[in-house]
């Protein structure tokens, strides 16, 4: 049992880990590239390597960290523009060739020793050198924080029993889910009704309010011993007002959905992943810094942008744009037919796309080094892997697909590095033993169950 | 089920001289690194770990694999210090922020991490430049020739499997891969005689195609997954693969056969005597498959079948027995093309050999056109010679890689279809 | 609507437009919408068009035919922007409304308001038949990438596409298919999407290729009646179709293509009449087949429809007419 709790409690350390963070934003990026627009770009590793020059680059130059997310933006824009410009026109294969041509090439210079000055070679940029910015910006203030405070070690001493009571939980709340949202899948259509406009402000005031008061209070509580600059501050209140908004919205929704029966399943079904969540870190709690270079600021900051990529892929995907995106998934000729310039809206997808790209390698650097080489092309397929498990064309299956991915990957090397004997496969194996299992299990996966775990089927069935 | 194949001729893994440093999070960070680099690496070579405050840590001795791994317990600060190289070689100085007391170079470890110092080993006249210019770019021309028909071998086949079924195959590098691998088994490990190793590996390779289509594609066209779908198995396929080689053989690099091979001078050329017999063995075997293609049955259904599957079904062909065959001579090809790329081109096989070339593959087919053997053959040979001149013509390092992709991405501009492709029907 | 197009809708005045019009290859007409210099294209060793001139009356139905390969598609490909003549640059020279098409992009074609359907369907498999329907509109706000984010922008004008659509889809007799995908469809149900799309964007002209070919025939009848609709509304059309009953019965002019040239021009009887389309294209015992005319003219009361007078006293069946009008 205990062998069992620590190969989880390695799991879950990798299911939330900042890496997992930043690979998710890639994939939502990927996913608007090949999930949306049928875009086949294998370079995605590129474009998070960018990203990371762009903004380590420009911290170590002393430009101020926003300005260097920004540069970091504007080098994924017009890498974009070079992959486009020649191969947008062309048939799809010839991107697929391009877009892993230039991510290699990326990958080649930044490790040339000519540009050692900028890039630091093969060596790479020290995490020292532009972390920083991005810490100095924590209202988490200092010393260790376990999440959740209140966990199994507060129950009847930590006995074996209560950890494995939150297991039984934590399982049941993850089936029951599953079970209610399947049911709901076979219903079809939507549960949620429009919203007024008044209700809408209404609770957007609200929720600025409550952001504003938190910015205020949170710090305070968290006995942040540096002086708090104003751009910590900007920051805190941002991070607030969007999970105030986040949550008003949500109650706002469930409280409309409970009238219908499907609806209250959703609701039961929302309620029950939380529980979930909450189980997961009442069974595992974790331990980390409060801010440090690897503590639970870089953990908020990275997983709250997949929050905000969500958001924000869900937002231009049911619009009339997004369905720009999916018509060119279909057929390029049919949409020019229709008078829509296919050129542009490629375009437009690959930048956008490219830029989460490039976000999720800022957020991939901000714990180590930039090394050119951990952003090569095993990242991409990983990528791939991760959004055909979760499921393309998907708000969500990118997160779900990169978590399930770099845990499952965990679990595997875990569970064969404790239970193999080591005459059968050592240590070292035992880590290539699961990229193996990785690399089949995303073959299994496509020819399988192609529409990943969140994907419609229905959708599928048309092989175009 | 690639594996099967290799895993009955490794039997154990080799025993690694250098135990590999495992980083566990919150627990062992580790160093290592490569005195000399992949290709050449220098054995015999004294290599201490030193603390922050100069005392030694650890220390080892270079084994062939020019390898070495250290491992610590606390993060911070070390220097790795390397001892007397032999004869001509020396330690390139490393970039200032890492140069530590007495040549040694600094290393910053993180635990749960592994990190490898800015250690370059280059020849002590490395700047004095023996050769003349034009000598320079005779014998890049010679290297380049050898290179682009090692790469023809595999294009052609890769070329000829998208032609038949459309497939972009990620995996074809690992075919290649897996030749050198074969042929390390046979030759090295074995002790097989090398030329009856390089056909037995030839026609192990072509099992492991017919293999593939008979297990896997086969039965994936007959349910009819879209082709986007299958590339992205394929691409599972390489990852796979990839870690399969590494479990079986490790990460190091491995020779075919022990013995070095003798130059040959043609003029300014100097090639190994191995090189000339690559260079023959594979405009043969290419010039086979072409007079195939061109002038028998066999050829002219595989013609077809590449133009209009379903046309070629309809009069009479059975199209799975063309492709079937398509994938026996794509992978034995690329098998025979990696069992001599090991041998004269990369001096060994590693897990990431075949993939080191995948883009030039996809460089070469692309430029002569999507799924024409010829222009694939055409393409591998310009590839081959743009990657191989440009260092002398001044690209430095890996960059030459990236000359040819580049120069692929300008002619995709100018030219969508290839240089002998053609242009298809809309509507 | 031009003012040519005022009174289109009663035959007699189409009839008189053209009375004038030389019934030649080429021939000039009274107030073209699209005129055609030049173009060949050749594949290989095949010319698979060679059009010296061509021009297509306003507000009028025109068909296009001839045998299999004459290069029909081929010519809709070029004129559209999906493909280049190789005598581009050469003399080549094709303008529409007034606009040079020269070089213009097959998206920017159809956004100038000719738009086309395709002989080998394109739905968009994946998407649902309303979403197919509403990617047809025009200038829709909420297709800019700054705007698409803020739905305020565009859920107004998105709730009246979305109305149109369902209009059309009515009438097209797919409404109870809206949310279905599209590549759910048969055969024919495809065709009849493509064209309710292509109707989206109320071109200028629209460009029909086949579009009867698997339709069953009360459905093609009410299909006629929906063109013939469209025409009276000002819309200029142009079609290839390989059934001679149909072309006969709704078309304006007929233009005869083999071999990648135009060999006559002419109203329907006329063209049909004449030995040289008759040996290339119709055979010699086209006349005596007369077992669609039977299904045309199956519920509905058409007047009797003779080969020698395609005029088109009959109105289309009266419910499809209807609808035709208040769309
Ligand atoms: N992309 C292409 N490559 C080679 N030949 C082509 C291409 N497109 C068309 N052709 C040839 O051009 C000729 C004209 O073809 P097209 O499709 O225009 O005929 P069509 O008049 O539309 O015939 P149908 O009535 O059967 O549809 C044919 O001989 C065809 O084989
Ligand atoms: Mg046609």
């Amino acid at each position: 049992m205990d062998t069992i709790l620590s190969i989880l409690n390695a799991t879950l350390r990798e299911a939330i880990a900042p890496n997992t963070a930043a690979v998710a934003i890639a994939v939502i990026g990927l996913n608007i590239h090949f999930g949306f627009t049928g875009l086949l770009n294998i370079g995605q590793a590129g474009y998070m390597l960018l990203g990371a020059y762009g903004m380590a680059i420009s911290i170590t130059y002393d430009i101020p960290l926003l300005f260097a997310v920004l540069i970091g933006f504007v080098v994924s824009f017009v890498f974009s523009l070079i992959l486009g410009l020649p191969t947008l026109k062309l048939r799809g294969d010839y991107l697929a060739i391009v877009t892993i041509s230039a991510a290699e090439i990326v990958r080649y210079s930044g490790r040339l020793a000519a540009f050692e000055d900028f890039t630091g070679g093969s060596q790479g940029i020290f995490g020292k050198d532009y972390q920083g910015p991005f810490i100095s910006l924590s209202f988490l203030g200092s010393g260790r924080l376990t999440l959740l405070e209140f966990n199994y070690t507060d129950v009847a001493d930590g006995a074996r029993w209560v950890q494995v009571l939150g297991l039984i939980a934590l399982i049941g709340a993850i089936v029951g889910a599953v079970l209610l949202l399947r049911s709901l899948k076979s219903a079809g259509g939507a549960v949620l009704a429009p919203m007024s406009s008044t209700v809408r402000s209404a609770l957007v005031a609200v929720a600025l309010v409550l952001g504003a008061i938190l910015t205020v209070v949170v710090p305070a509580y968290a006995d942040r011993d540096t002086a708090t600059d104003i751009f910590s501050r900007v920051v805190a209140f941002v991070i607030f007002t969007s999970i105030m908004l986040a949550v008003l919205f949500g109650g706002q929704a469930a409280f409309a959905a409970w009238k219908t029966a499907k609806g209250r399943k959703a609701v039961l079904a929302g309620v029950l992943i939380l529980f979930a969540v909450l189980a997961i870190f009442f069974t595992f709690p974790k331990t980390y810094d409060r801010t440090g270079v690897d503590g639970w600021w870089v953990r908020m900051i990275a997983w709250f942008i997949v929050g905000l990529s969500c958001a924000v892929v869900f937002l231009l995907v049911r619009s009339p744009w997004g369905r720009l995106l999916r018509g060119v998934r279909e057929d390029e000729d049919a949409m020019r037919s229709l008078g829509k310039n296919v050129f542009a809206i490629k375009m437009q997808a690959l930048i956008i796309g490219g830029m989460f790209g490039s976000l999720g390698g800022m957020v991939y650097v901000l714990t180590g080094t930039v090394q050119a080489d951990s952003m090569g092309r095993s990242l991409t397929f990983f990528a791939y892997t991760a959004l055909l498990l979760g499921g393309a064309a998907t708000i969500f299956g990118p997160v779900l697909g990169t978590i399930i991915f770099f845990s499952a990957r965990i679990l595997i090397r875990e569970a064969s590095g404790a239970y193999i004997p080591d005459a059968i496969m050592t240590n070292s194996q035992t880590e290539q033993f699961s990229y193996v299992v990785v690399g089949v299990g995303l073959m299994l996966l496509v020819i399988f169950r192609p529409q990943g775990i969140l994907g419609n089927k229905r959708e599928l069935r048309f092989n175009v | 089920m690639l594996l099967a194949p290799l895993a009955l001729l490794m039997g154990a893994p080799p025993a690694n001289a250098v135990v590999l440093c495992l980083a566990q999070a919150d627990q062992t960070g580790c160093v290592t690194g490569t005195v000399g680099n992949r290709a050449n690496p220098v054995e015999g070579v004294d290599v201490s770990l030193l603390d922050a405050d100069g005392v030694e840590v650890d220390s080892l001795t270079t084994e062939a694999d020019g390898k070495f791994s250290f491992q610590v317990t606390e993060a911070g600060d070390y220097f790795v210090s390397v001892g007397e190289l032999p004869d001509g070689l020396e330690v390139r100085p490393p970039a200032e922020r890492f140069q530590g007391p007495d040549g040694s170079i600094m290393v910053t470890v993180a635990l749960g991490g592994s990190v490898s110092p800015d250690l370059n080993v280059r020849s002590v006249d490395f700047d004095a430049g023996g050769d003349s210019f034009g000598d320079q770019i005779i014998q890049s021309i010679a290297q380049g020739l050898r290179l682009g028909l090692l790469l023809a071998l595999a294009s052609v086949g890769l070329s000829l499997i998208y032609g038949t079924t459309g497939l972009s195959n990620f995996a074809h590098a690992e075919q290649v891969t897996l030749g050198g691998m074969v042929a390390y088994g046979l030759c090295n490990v074995a002790g097989i005689n090398l030329w009856v190793g390089i056909v037995l590996t030839t026609l192990i390779c072509g099992f492991s195609g017919f293999l593939q289509d008979f297990v896997m594609w086969k039965p994936l066209r007959k349910r009819g997954l879209g082709l986007t779908q299958m590339m992205i198995v394929t691409i599972g396929l390489s990852l796979a693969a990839q870690y399969a080689f590494q479990f079986f053989v490790g990460a190091s690099q491995q020779k075919v056969v022990v013995r070095n091979f003798d130059v040959v001078e043609l003029g300014p050329i100097r090639l190994t005597g191995m090189s000339f017999v690559a260079m023959g063995v594979a405009l043969v075997a290419i010039g086979i498959v072409g007079y195939v293609l061109l002038y028998t049955r066999v050829g002219q259904a595989t013609r077809a079948v590449s133009d209009n599957p379903a046309l070629a079904a309809a009069s009479g062909i059975d199209v799975d027995k063309i492709i079937r065959m398509v994938w026996v001579v794509a992978a034995g090809l690329a098998g025979l093309g990696g069992v001599f790329y090991a041998l004269v081109v990369s001096n060994g096989i590693r897990w990431d050999t075949g993939m080191q070339i995948l883009l030039l593959l996809f460089a070469a087919v692309t430029l002569g056109g999507l799924g024409t053997a010829f222009g694939a053959f055409v393409g591998a040979i310009i590839i081959g010679l743009v990657v191989e001149l440009a260092g002398p013509l001044g690209a430095p390092g890996d960059l030459k890689y990236a000359v040819a992709l580049v120069i692929l991405i300008v002619l995709l501009m100018v030219r969508p279809q290839g240089l002998l492709g053609r242009a298809a029907r809309v509507g | 609507m031009s003012e040519t197009t005022v009174g289109m809708a009663d035959p007699a005045v189409r009839r008189q437009l053209m009375a004038d019009v030389a019934q030649e290859p080429g021939s000039a007409k009274p107030d073209s919408i699209l005129s055609v210099d030049n173009i060949t294209r050749r594949f290989g060793g095949i010319t698979a068009v060679d059009v010296n001139h061509l021009e297509v009356q306003r507000g009028m139905i025109t068909a296009l035919i001839g045998p299999n390969g004459a290069g029909k598609t081929t010519f809709f490909n070029l004129i559209t922007g999906f493909d280049k003549p190789s005598s581009a640059g050469k003399g080549a020279h094709w303008s529409f409304d007034g606009a040079t098409l020269d070089k213009t992009g097959a998206s920017a074609v159809a956004k100038s308001g000719m738009v086309r359907t395709f002989q080998l369907t394109k739905a968009l498999s994946r998407m649902t038949v309303m979403d197919n329907m509403l990617l047809g509109a025009k200038d829709q706000r909420g297709e800019s990438l700054m705007r698409c984010m803020f739905r305020p922008i565009w859920s107004g004008q998105e709730r009246e596409v979305e109305e149109k659509a369902a209009g059309l889809l009515e009438r097209f007799k797919l409404l109870e298919k809206k949310d279905d995908y599209a590549g759910s469809l048969s055969g024919g149900q495809r065709k009849l999407l493509e064209m309710a799309r292509a109707l989206m964007s109320d071109p200028k002209m629209i460009m029909l290729d086949e579009p009867m070919a698997g339709v069953n025939p009360a459905l093609t009848q009410s299909l006629l009646g929906h063109i013939q609709a469209l025409r009276d509304e000002g819309t200029t059309v142009l079609f290839v179709e390989h059934d001679m009953h149909v072309v006969q019965h709704i078309s304006d002019w007929v233009v005869v293509m083999a071999e990648g040239q135009i060999v006559a021009e002419g109203p329907a009887d006329t063209v049909m009449a004449n030995p040289a389309v008759i040996d290339a294209y119709l055979g010699a015992h086209h006349d005596t087949d007369l077992g669609d005319d039977d299904l045309l003219d199956e519920g509905a009361d058409l007047g009797p429809l003779s080969e020698t007078a395609a005029d088109e006293e009959g109105s289309p069946p009266p419910e499809s007419h209807d609808e035709g009008k208040h769309a």
